[in-house]
């Protein structure tokens, strides 16, 4: 069975992938915004944003990446709806394939395009500025933190995607995602908050993630901001991933 | 091709009941059909027809009764089941953005199949689409979708097919293609039990006919049982007008075979007579 779900999982994967290398505007899409944002904010905001560090595009850069995620996806929800109303979602649980694969192919197509993004963001941000003297352990904690991360976020697209009855009700989930940074401290420290707003940022899951993040890139200790981080995505990764199977469990029942 | 599996019906339906919420659709839902006929289940449109090929699927559960497809049951072996069939659904389930080749590579590489390659390339001639083979789907016209999509379900000679209302939204020559396909097919053995809402269409294929309605199978039996149940026929003399459909095909010079010219050693055989 598991060999089977393995292969079912490759040549699904290779199905979705053609999707995205044929629709390269979805990758485009996806890095616009923050891309738009980052420059917004470096130089437009940035100059009155004071955060003790040296170039604001490196403070800005790890909440960048998260809106990123938080952007690509949705394109996963909005594909996996696209297979359930065209009935191809039917046809491959109706074939004597692992079922659970016909999920995973789409997760794992969401990892793949949101890495594509984060590079183009990571080389967007270079371009402005962005520099880190961060060694390859560090990168590799970055880069765990952001699977971990779009795996968490992309279970959650997977409940939107089949529960959803449009294609517009398919991607709105992510909008309050992509506005999660905006209270937390990827744009601005957040002593300066008023009590109740601060103790929201400092309490949600992006800003121990990117603290986390931005820590390891300035090559600082991390200290306990990386296991808050840690626990925060997997433990949205279990409960996204609990409520994603009640609902795929709704739909085949 | 009398075998022992020959006794056993291909698909066996007993009492089966479904409700969506308050909504009872399906109210003791029995028939049988035999191995390699043509079954058609006709009524109108939310009679219960899709529901009945999803639970004989296995996408959908039914809250009561029992079901087999090919001997298997179909709420304890499910994966059985999923071995012994191929569902073509009401919509043409094909991937627009790959290429018709790629859609029937793919599924050949998911029903575990040396060769995808040769199998799609076989298909594509067979259905007449090897013109179309490399471009994508999305540029495809209806009947060609359709075309796609039962070439995608026949990959593995799956040994029952369920076709929901296979010649919805085609035109007729399209119509006439998918006709002599399934008619094909059950030559072959296939079983194949389809719905539709098309009295014709019924009447053109099946060996078998079962009405649902409101829930339940009012009326089962062959087209010459169905014909015995009324009053027997009156003789009047009619002057005999061509259809529209007999105009249209005329017109445009086509016997309904033109699109499976160039097709291979098997289809299109079934009806044969030449125009």
């Amino acid at each position: 069975m598991s060999t089977r779900f393995f292969g079912d999982t490759a040549v699904l994967l290779g199905r979705s992938l053609r999707h995205i290398t044929r629709s390269l505007d979805t990758i485009i899409t996806t890095t616009i915004m923050p891309i738009a944002f980052m420059l917004l904010f470096v130089y437009v905001f940035g100059g009155a944003i004071s955060t003790g560090s040296d170039a604001y595009v490196n403070y800005l850069l790890p909440g960048i990446l998260i809106i990123t995620i938080a952007t690509g996806v949705s394109y996963t929800a909005f594909r996996l709806f696209l297979d359930m109303q065209s009935g191809i979602f039917e046809r491959f649980q109706s074939m004597p394939i692992a079922r659970s694969s016909v999920l995973w192919a789409h997760v794992l197509t969401s990892l793949v395009a949101n890495l594509i993004s984060i590079v183009v963001v990571v080389g967007v941000a270079l371009l402005m500025g962005f520099r880190s003297g961060a060694g390859a352990a560090e990168w590799l904690a970055v880069a765990g933190i952001l699977i971990l991360f779009t795996l968490a976020l992309t279970w959650i697209a997977v409940i939107a995607g089949l529960s959803a009855k449009s294609a517009d009700g398919a991607s709105a989930f992510s909008y309050p995602l992509v506005f999660l940074p905006f209270i937390s401290s990827a744009f601005v420290p957040t002593d300066t908050m008023p009590g109740p707003v601060r103790a929201f940022a400092e309490n949600q899951p992006v800003t121990s993630i990117v603290d986390a993040i931005r820590d390891l890139l300035a090559q600082r200790p991390v200290g306990s901001d990386i296991w808050v981080a840690l626990a925060w995505c997997v433990g949205i990764l279990v409960v996204a991933y609990l409520f994603a199977m009640a609902a795929y469990r709704r739909k085949i029942s | 091709m009398t075998t022992d599996r020959a006794l056993e019906p291909a698909i066996r339906v007993q009492g089966m009941e479904k409700s969506y919420k308050e909504l009872q659709v399906l109210r003791g839902v029995d028939f049988d059909v035999a191995p390699g006929t043509i079954f058609a289940l006709l009524g109108s449109n939310g009679a219960g027809k899709t529901t009945i090929v999803k639970i004989l699927s296995t996408l959908l559960k039914a809250d009561a009764g029992t079901a087999s497809v090919n001997g298997f049951d179909v709420a304890t072996q499910p994966a059985d089941v999923r071995e012994s069939i191929s569902l073509t659904g009401q919509f043409a389930a094909v991937d627009e953005i790959l290429s018709g080749r790629e859609n029937l590579v793919l599924i050949a590489r998911l029903r575990h199949l040396k060769d995808p390659r040769a199998i799609a390339n076989e298909l594509l001639d067979q259905f007449a689409l090897t013109d179309a083979a490399a471009r994508k789907v999305s540029t495809y016209s209806g009947g060609m979708r359709r075309r796609l999509d039962i070439a995608m379900s026949l990959i593995g000679n799956p040994q029952v097919i369920f076709l929901d209302e296979p010649t919805t939204g085609l035109d007729p020559q399209a119509r006439i293609e998918v006709w002599n396909t399934v008619k094909d097919l059950a030559s072959h053995g296939t079983t194949v039990l389809l719905t539709t809402q098309y009295l014709d269409e019924a009447e053109q294929l099946a060996d078998r006919i079962a009405i649902l309605h409101e829930g339940r199978i009012i009326v089962d039996g062959t087209l010459a049982e169905l014909k015995h149940l009324l009053p027997p026929a009156t003789v009047e003399y009619v002057e005999k007008q061509p259809t529209l459909e007999d105009v249209f095909l005329a017109v445009i010079g086509d016997d309904g075979k033109g699109g499976n010219a160039g097709n291979g050693p098997s289809a299109g055989s079934s009806i044969g007579t030449e125009g």
